[in-house]
């Protein structure tokens, strides 16, 4: 516990390390999420084409 | 080994090799920061001046070197974009972009976070790192709207191209006469990196930090890049057939 | 004499032919020059009028409030650069031209500079006065702005070309050039105030004059390329 409290200084050490873990995870997040969208999109538009034809 | 560079720069191929030299960057960098983390918040030994509140250095050194790593990395490949007109230059430019923002957001909000047990305040003017990372912040945001404002890909790519070029000595210009303006202002120096002599015990897991953060900004970009080809290629015949075919994606 | 030993137009003829175009649009219509002067004096009025007019404030804070004035005065003239030129046409002739677009580029600039910058830089005095400002410091101040607004408006013209026609590009187009400006300012007006308070401010001079020279070299470069970027 004393670990963790880091003679008071604790909550600004946990919650820069925090901030920079949600940060990096979020990006990712967004990065997949947009892949996806991507995917998608490209695959309803040429499936789209081909029963057109 | 020419023949792989020439393959990486096409799209096709790119997209191919970039997933299976994911893992590559990932595991390496989880490795480092599992390392960095662990030893930075647990086995360094505390500052004698800061207590341990200096541990924050763990993530806002390393965020601060990547965001401008990554500034670097867009200028120069929106420069092999505009010079030798490879597509894939000003993909990776395109992606890096809000990365490299992202990472600058970390630094300033990290090293606030730091100021505040150490100066008492949220933030300092006239700390010249700060003050020269805010003003990349809005380097990026330019860089950012100037894409979103211009509608073809293509032109958007040569004029961000130009900006972040220009950007580029800007940012040499304001490091320099923005830590002479500090100077004269303030006395002290203020966003202490450990001092002069870094114990060993301090140093190591700084550089793994550093080291572990670089090899996820390559996997972090690898990913961004590719959704970016295959944003940018989606009216290609490569496209078309890799995600009629089976194994797509 | 046939056509190919015919006298070309020099690099000059067009730099001057280009900039002396825009002094002569400029000075039919006054009003582009005279706003960003009176722009610039209101906001040297704000200041007092938002925070007070305390002497010593006044005197401490001048050398900041009249150069962040200039600033956004030539921010606010910036925009004009190419705009009239690129809704009627004219840019495409400049582009066409077998003049090289870098002179052509500075030519303009030349002409911006004159029709804000050195207006600025003559104003200024007055305004220096209301701040209190020791006779003493004025002339370092004038300089410090002529230097800078050379500068400015040398950066600036490579914002207002990469800009030139976009949907809101105003708005775009400042967000572009204040952090390339940023120096400038930092620079300029720091000079200042090290001459109010009679350390050394000769470091400043120089810093500003190697920023104008550098930008004079390297900004018609990079203001064509983004002329040409922006109308291809």
């Amino acid at each position: 516990m004393e670990k963790l409290a880091m003679g008071n200084y604790g909550i600004y050490v946990w919650s820069c390390f925090g901030m920079t873990l949600a940060v990096i995870l979020f990006s990712e997040w967004r990065a997949r999420l947009r892949h996806k969208r991507v995917y998608r999109d490209i695959e309803v538009r040429i499936k789209a084409l081909e029963e057109r034809q | 080994m020419w023949k792989f560079f020439h393959q990486l720069a096409s799209p096709p191929h790119f997209y191919r090799l970039a997933a299976i030299f994911s893992p590559w960057f990932l595991v390496p960098a989880i490795a480092l920061i599992a390392y960095g983390v662990y030893a930075g918040l647990f086995l360094a030994p505390m500052d004698y001046q800061q207590g341990d509140a200096f541990r924050i250095i763990y993530v806002h050194v390393p965020s601060a070197y990547l965001s401008m790593m990554a500034y670097m990395i867009l200028a120069i490949s929106g420069g092999i974009g505009l010079i030798w007109r490879m597509k894939l230059a000003h993909a990776v430019a395109a992606a890096a972009a809000p990365l490299g923002a992202a990472f600058t957001f970390l630094a300033l909000v990290t090293g606030s976070i730091w100021g505040r047990p150490m100066w008492g305040t949220w933030w300092e003017w006239g700390d010249p790192r700060l003050t020269s990372e805010l003003i990349l912040l809005f380097l990026y945001f330019g860089y950012m709207a100037l894409r979103g404002a211009i509608d073809d890909t293509a032109k958007a790519d040569k004029a961000s191209a130009v900006l972040a070029l220009v950007g580029i000595v800007n940012v040499v210009i304001v490091h320099f006469s923005v830590e002479w303006w500090s100077s004269l202002h303030q006395g002290r120096t203020l966003m202490k990196e450990g001092g002069p002599a870094m114990d060993p015990g301090m140093l190591y897991p700084l550089l793994a930090m550093i080291l572990g953060f670089t090899f996820l900004f390559g996997s972090l970009l690898l990913r961004r890049v590719r959704t970016e080809v295959l944003f940018r290629e989606r009216r290609t015949r490569w496209v078309r057939e890799m995600i009629m075919s089976p194994e797509g994606r | 004499m046939n056509e190919a030993t015919a006298i070309q137009p020099g690099m000059l003829s067009g730099l001057w032919a280009t900039a002396r175009r825009d002094l002569l649009l400029a000075w039919k219509r006054p009003g582009d020059v005279l706003n960003p002067l009176f722009f610039f004096a209101m906001v040297c009025t704000l200041f007092p009028l938002a925070v007070g007019p305390s002497a010593a404030q006044l005197e401490f804070s001048g050398p900041g409030v009249l150069w962040v004035a200039a600033l956004l005065a030539t921010l606010l003239s910036l925009n004009s650069l190419f705009l009239t030129d690129f809704e009627d046409g004219s840019l495409d002739q400049l582009l066409v031209s077998s003049q090289p677009l870098p002179v052509l580029a500075l030519g303009k600039t030349l002409a911006h500079w004159l029709t804000s910058g050195l207006p600025l830089v003559l104003v200024s005095p007055l305004l220096a006065i209301t701040y209190r400002m020791p006779w003493s410091v004025v002339p370092v101040m004038m300089l410090t702005l002529l230097l800078g607004t050379i500068s400015l408006s040398l950066l600036g013209s490579i914002g207002a070309a990469l800009t030139v026609g976009l949907h809101r590009g105003t708005a775009l187009l400042s967000l572009l050039i204040l952090p390339l400006a940023m120096p400038v300012l930092l620079l300029g007006a720091n000079t200042v105030s090290l001459a109010a308070g009679n350390d050394v401010y000769t470091t400043g001079i120089w810093a500003l004059g190697a920023y104008a020279i550098a930008s004079l070299s390297l900004a018609p470069y990079a203001t064509a390329a983004a002329l040409r970027i922006s109308n291809e």
